[in-house]
């Protein structure tokens, strides 16, 4: 379905997450990020959001241990930074698919 | 003579060693298989053990019995793939070089990645069923379970047979309600998901079923820690659940010797080509199964069509052809909802799993909806599995890329 984001004319699912990643850009993502109650954004939030576009162009999946691990996101400051569900919190803001099993 | 080598004799490598043996001229290509386990597990049935409705000998067979006669197995460790020199190093033998690798080595459970999991109370109160000791032990522990809290819980994803833990869950409804104690019994799902259903059909269609059979969900739980004094789960956010009997589905890893070797990501998974199934990092190696990085479910029926897909391209790569982009991502399962009947699922990439029918327009089996006929069809599936799937001959009917769902036919 079609929704307007920060002016922007974009496609997203019945969660309002954005089905074409190459829709999103940074006025967008602020403005989901302030109806998840998540931000204002700093270059913390940056620094993962651009990092779960990298992993999603490269089609690889990205997981809460994986962030740790990587060191781009140590879980406590993952879930400090976007609270109450940050993965999927994050991936809302980065225009990628939410976290899903196959049903 | 040329080598071709299959690492991992398990689901996906035993279908490839039947495929390329058919298909590759025996003068001038062996085919060497290698795996760390005589034994051959029917995975599927690691599900059904922990509630006796199957016996341990229906769902093991030896690795040899199952390969065509002029395959050779190596029974041993595989510790290292050195890609530069083509060549494999074995625990305990000379290493052995290849003109061509096909890596199917699976995925494994990883406890030790979780603080406490693997502690004192493993397989005392903290159990798995990914493992055929893990599903034996298990079975022990609940014929004798008086009751209390189960707790069913996924530590994070990408798990094999994705769907397994909840099936888990509904099938420890059926078993304690036969029992005649399900009153005394709280069993509650935990899930790092945003819940039990995670795509809208499914979600649509499904989430009664939760409610339906009395099992409580924790949703969002990203697990930090398993503490196994005070036997409860601690999440990230500081949430605890409590248990008397925890089943859990530790961490899925790929082979140590992709680490090994440096071929694998953070999970030890490889990346892959998502539609051909060559190795992004060398050209004569090809990845299938649980082994791969690819976004489709770690599950035997996508390493059926995988295996379809990845055969052809074996050849064609060999001849200097350029390799078909066929595999779509499909994946077909059935899935135990209990009290006797069964779901299927019959999804990709693209298409979510969908009402209709399979795997005909007019069915017999029905998609998404619980019934009988599915439950007999996973019962049933076992003997397909052995006789055919492992066999590579052909399953009538089953289409190689999924036929899109009615609504996205046109």
């Amino acid at each position: 379905m079609k929704t307007t984001i920060a002016g922007t004319e974009i496609d997203v699912n019945e969660e309002g997450y954005l089905t074409d990643a190459s829709q999103w850009n940074e006025a967008i993502a602020a403005a989901i990020a302030a109806e998840e109650n998540v931000g204002p954004l700093t270059d913390a939030h940056w620094k993962i959001i651009q990092h779960l576009r990298e992993k999603h162009a490269a089609d690889e999946q990205v997981t809460i241990r994986s962030l740790n691990k990587s060191g781009v996101a140590p879980t406590k400051e993952f879930y400090a930074l976007f609270p109450k569900g940050p993965l999927k919190k994050a991936a809302r803001i980065a225009g990628v698919p939410k976290p899903a099993g196959c049903i | 003579m040329k080598n071709l080598i299959i690492l991992g004799a398990g689901t996906a490598g035993t279908m490839m060693a039947h495929h390329l043996r058919k298909r590759l001229s025996a003068a001038e290509w062996t085919i060497t298989i290698v795996d760390r386990s005589e034994n051959h597990y029917y995975q599927p049935g690691f599900l059904f053990l922990p509630f006796d409705m199957i016996e341990e000998r229906a769902i093991v067979k030896p690795v040899r019995d199952l390969l065509p006669g002029d395959v050779d197995f190596i029974f041993a460790p595989i510790e290292r793939i050195d890609a530069e020199a083509n060549r494999v190093h074995l625990g305990g033998r000379d290493p052995i070089d290849y003109d061509l690798l096909v890596v199917a080595t699976g995925s494994h459970i990883a406890p030790d990645e979780i603080e406490g999991m693997n502690g004192e109370g493993w397989r005392r109160e903290v159990f798995d069923f990914y493992t055929f000791e893990g599903a034996r032990a298990l079975r022990d522990r609940l014929a004798t379970w008086a009751g209390g809290k189960l707790v069913v819980h996924i530590t994070e994803m990408p798990i094999k047979c994705p769907v397994a833990p909840l099936e888990f869950a509904f099938l420890a409804d059926s078993f304690f309600k036969k029992r005649g104690i399900r009153d005394r019994v709280e069993i509650t799902f935990v899930t790092p998901l945003s819940g039990a259903f995670t795509k809208p059909k499914a979600s649509r269609a499904l989430g009664h079923l939760l409610a339906d059979k009395h099992i409580a969900l924790e949703a969002d739980f990203a697990v930090q820690k398993v503490d196994p004094e005070r036997k409860c789960l601690v999440s990230w956010d500081d949430r605890e659940v409590d248990y008397d009997l925890l089943v859990t589905t530790p961490t899925n890893m790929g082979s140590d010797a992709m680490e090994a070797s440096g071929l694998g990501d953070d999970l030890n998974f490889i990346p892959t080509h998502k539609n051909t199934l060559q190795s992004i990092a060398h050209e004569n190696i090809f990845v299938i199964g649980d082994a791969t990085n690819l976004p489709a479910s770690k599950a035997g029926s996508v390493a059926h069509f995988e295996s379809e897909t990845l055969t052809e391209n074996i050849l064609r790569f060999l001849e200097g052809k350029p390799l078909l982009e066929t595999f779509d991502g499909h994946s077909n399962c059935f899935i135990e909802s209990g009290d006797g009947k069964a779901l299927l699922i019959d999804f990709n990439y693209e298409y979510e799993p969908h009402p209709g029918r399979f795997p005909f327009s007019w069915g017999p089996m029905a998609l998404l909806k619980e019934s009988r006929l599915n439950h007999w069809g996973k019962l049933a599936f076992r003997w397909i599995y052995w006789h055919i799937l492992l066999k590579a001959r052909p399953l009538p009917g089953i289409p190689l890329q999924k036929r899109p769902p009615k609504e996205d036919a046109a």
